[in-house]
């Protein structure tokens, strides 16, 4: 589904990803973990096509076509969606409203027809009580006053709307206590199926314990460092990063 | 040969300027004097206590300067170099509107409104002002019928002098501002609208100003009256070609609410602004006020300023009556070498008065954007309360946006709210919505209609739409 052959991507002329490797595929859930600044939201970006950032080396794939030259919409509009790590407020603009247009802009990508106002409200308040959301969230403006938790449940809230094929989750489980993560989580385990894609950054380890990832990554300085199972993760845990990332050091020595 | 005929014959000589529209002009020679101001009132065959009304205004103009506070700058204003009274020969119908300059035209096609189809516009009684006069107003008889009067403000001149003479310059002293002076000593048209006791005017009454000559000012004076209980929303759009002279545009509008009445004034403001470089365009310098004179009245100001090279106005509110209600919404957008300063005054004399000011302002380019708003409670209002929003928003980092909030109150029951905010269109909001699969355009004009969603939901159905339009393409390119 996604491949990414040694990436490498600056941005204000500073080279971030320096030769990145990974490959997902349809149904596999990919966590990558990293010390903050290692460039794990860098990443997420660059992927889902943030014009700021440049890539200087290596190609990205998505479902085997090299997306390099498209721009961020066309990007979603294939399949690929970003939940961020800090969610942008769009006042004025209601949560509906955007998740409509999103929609139909997808749906028209796929030549088919869009959903009206009506049938769209139905749909949406379906996808509302996977991640428990109130419905009058919906005429609040896009994150606009909203808490971090409540950002954060909206971004997934979106995933759910949107339903891509990819799911780039960037530290969705920061600044949500114990509660809201475990139905955030929850919410994502319900979406994600084996047609589906999911890239997990996280700084911490306890998102999952609720989302079992396939493979977990080690970003180090724009490199991934280490690649393994789910037990990596609790190693990290136990051992930190700076252990872990010395070891690795100590490997290539 | 008398004077009058000496500048008669100067004035019937072919007009040599280059002229979009072409029609034939009869024009004054250039300059102004009390001499020119006696022929623009013999010109409309004006009753005595008009032309005195102008003269006392002119005399006080001569002594007053020029303001300076505002944050604009322009080069001096030669006032001997202006024509103060331009009217089409022919009186053209509002349907031969369309040899104006087409880069105009253009515009109007990518609005979706022609202009020539604009007096078709259903439900909406149109006055058109062309340059110094008013050239038609449709649905007259029909507004008659419920005794509304609609007309040109020369006409009412002639058949309602004593509706005229008991309100005109009651809310705008002739003497009230350097540009108000000016425009009560030589305004040549505009529209008039008296809605009688106790009649909710049936449909929107608009005027339509175009200016086409390029070295006439336009002077015109808008006066509208609600008796008790009667209610009207009043339009007004403006255009003018494309000149690289600048041309002076010194409206007054007055707006008279007695005990109960309602008047709702709409303006979508899209003068040429002048080109890239800040060559040409329209001088908006324009006094707009209303008083709430009875009990329980209401005058709200809805404007959408996007043209113009400068512009400098201020529509405010006189809150005389208890319980009356002022409100300003405004959406001011500036691209390129625009400034605009502008704003209002909420004046709070009455028990229980109340206003709401939001305004939105929208930097592009290299503009400049000032809101400057005047906040003032009189000892006697009780109980009066403000609310002010003043938003910001820049485009690229060469604008400029300033907010001047000035609060003077003379009684401690009174309240007064203000916010503030400046925001950036950040790349970051663009590629939040792209990366929802939102196309760039898309997401731009999703953000800047988010912004002006308060203000755009006060405007009657049709200038929503057209605002809407008018917004995009003004900042067209301005993003990314
Ligand atoms: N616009 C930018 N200009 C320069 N450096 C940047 C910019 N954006 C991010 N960086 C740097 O890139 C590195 C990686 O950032 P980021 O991807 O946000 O890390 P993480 O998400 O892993 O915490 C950091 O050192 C950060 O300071
Ligand atoms: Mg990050």
């Amino acid at each position: 589904m996604l491949k990414i052959v040694n990436l490498h991507a600056e941005v204000d002329g500073t080279e971030i990803l320096k030769g990145i490797n990974l490959e997902i595929k349809a149904g596999e859930v990919h966590a990558v973990m990293g010390p903050n600044g290692s460039g794990k939201s860098t990443l997420s970006k660059v992927i889902a096509g943030h014009p700021a950032y440049e890539v200087t080396k290596g190609e990205i794939y998505f479902e085997g076509k090299n997306i390099e030259e498209l721009a961020a919409d066309e990007r979603a509009r294939l399949g690929i969606f970003l939940a961020f790590q800090y969610p942008v407020e769009i006042p004025g603009v209601s949560n509906s409203m955007l998740m409509r247009q999103a929609y139909n802009s997808i749906r028209r990508e796929h030549g088919e027809e869009e959903m009206d106002p009506l049938e769209f409200d139905d749909y949406v308040h379906q996808k509302l009580d996977i991640v428990e959301m109130d419905p009058k969230f919906l005429d609040r403006s896009v994150n606009d006053g909203f808490s971090g938790g409540e950002k954060k449940r909206n971004e997934i809230l979106q995933l759910a709307v949107l339903n891509p094929k990819l799911a780039l989750l960037d530290e969705t489980d920061s600044g949500l206590d114990i509660d809201a993560l475990k139905i955030v989580s929850e919410g994502i385990n319900k979406i994600k199926d084996s047609s589906k894609g999911v890239l997990l950054v996280t700084h911490y380890q306890r998102i999952l314990n609720y989302i079992t990832p396939d493979y977990v990554h080690v970003l180090k300085d724009g490199r991934i460092v280490k690649s393994g199972g789910k037990e990596l993760a609790l190693q990290l845990e136990a051992d930190g990063y700076d252990n872990i990332i010395e070891s690795v050091n100590g490997e290539a020595k | 040969m008398s004077e009058i005929d000496a500048l008669d014959s100067v004035v019937s000589q072919p007009y040599k300027y280059g002229f979009k529209t072409e029609i034939e002009y009869d024009d004054f020679p250039r300059g102004l004097n009390e001499d020119i101001i006696k022929m623009i009132s013999e010109k409309k065959g004006e009753p005595d206590f008009m032309l005195e009304f102008r003269l006392k205004a002119y005399r006080n103009w001569l002594k007053m300067t020029e303001p300076t506070w505002p944050n604009v700058e322009y080069p001096k204003i030669d006032y001997q170099d202006l024509v103060y009274y331009s009217a089409p020969k022919k009186k053209p119908k509002l349907d031969s509107l369309d040899e104006v300059d087409p880069a105009i035209l253009e515009t109007y096609e990518k609005l979706g409104i022609p202009l020539h189809e604009q007096k078709m516009m259903q439900n909406v009684a149109v006055d058109a002002v062309f340059d110094s006069v008013s050239v038609a107003t449709t649905f007259r008889k029909k507004l008659a019928e419920v005794g509304v009067i609609f007309c040109s403000i020369s006409e009412a001149l002639k058949d309602y002098p004593e509706l005229v003479k008991k309100y005109i310059g009651t809310v705008i002293p002739p003497g009230d501002n350097y540009f108000a002076a000016l425009n009560s000593a030589v305004f040549t048209d505009g529209s008039f609208c008296y809605i009688p006791k106790g009649v909710k005017c049936p449909m929107e009454l608009s005027t339509y100003f175009r200016i086409n000559n390029e070295e006439s000012g336009q002077f015109e004076r808008t006066l509208i009256v609600a008796e008790e209980g009667a209610s009207v929303s009043y339009l007004e759009g403006c255009t003018a070609p494309m000149f690289s002279k600048n041309q002076l545009h010194a409206a007054v509008v007055e707006l008279v609410a007695l005990d109960n009445a309602e008047i709702k004034y709409s303006t979508v403001q899209n003068w040429y602004s002048g080109d890239k470089n800040g060559v040409g365009g329209i001088y908006n310098f324009v006094t707009k006020r209303g008083i709430c004179k009875g009990v329980n009245s209401k005058i709200s100001w809805t404007q959408v300023e996007t043209g113009s090279a400068i512009t400098w106005k201020y529509p405010s509110v006189i809150l005389q009556g208890d319980n009356s209600i002022g409100e300003f919404y405004s959406v001011a957008v500036t691209n390129d070498k625009m400034q605009a300063d502008t704003g209002t005054k909420m004046i709070h004399l009455g028990k229980n008065t109340r206003s709401t000011i939001i305004s939105k302002g929208i930097s592009a380019g290299e503009s400049n954007n000032s809101y400057r708003g005047l906040v003032k409670i009189g000892k006697k209002a009780d109980g009066a309360r403000n609310y002010s929003v003043c938003d910001s928003m820049l485009i690229g980092d060469q604008c400029g946006a300033h907010t001047f909030p000035y609060i003077e109150s003379a009684n401690s029951t009174a309240s007064i709210e203000h916010e503030a905010s400046t925001s950036k269109i950040g790349e970051d909001q663009i590629f939040y919505l792209q990366s929802r699969g939102l196309d760039e355009e898309d997401a731009v004009s999703l953000i800047i209609n988010g912004f002006v969603k308060e203000v755009f939901k006060e405007l009657p159905m049709e200038f929503a739409v057209e605002a809407t339009k008018l917004l995009s393409i003004k900042l067209e390119g301005s993003v990314g």
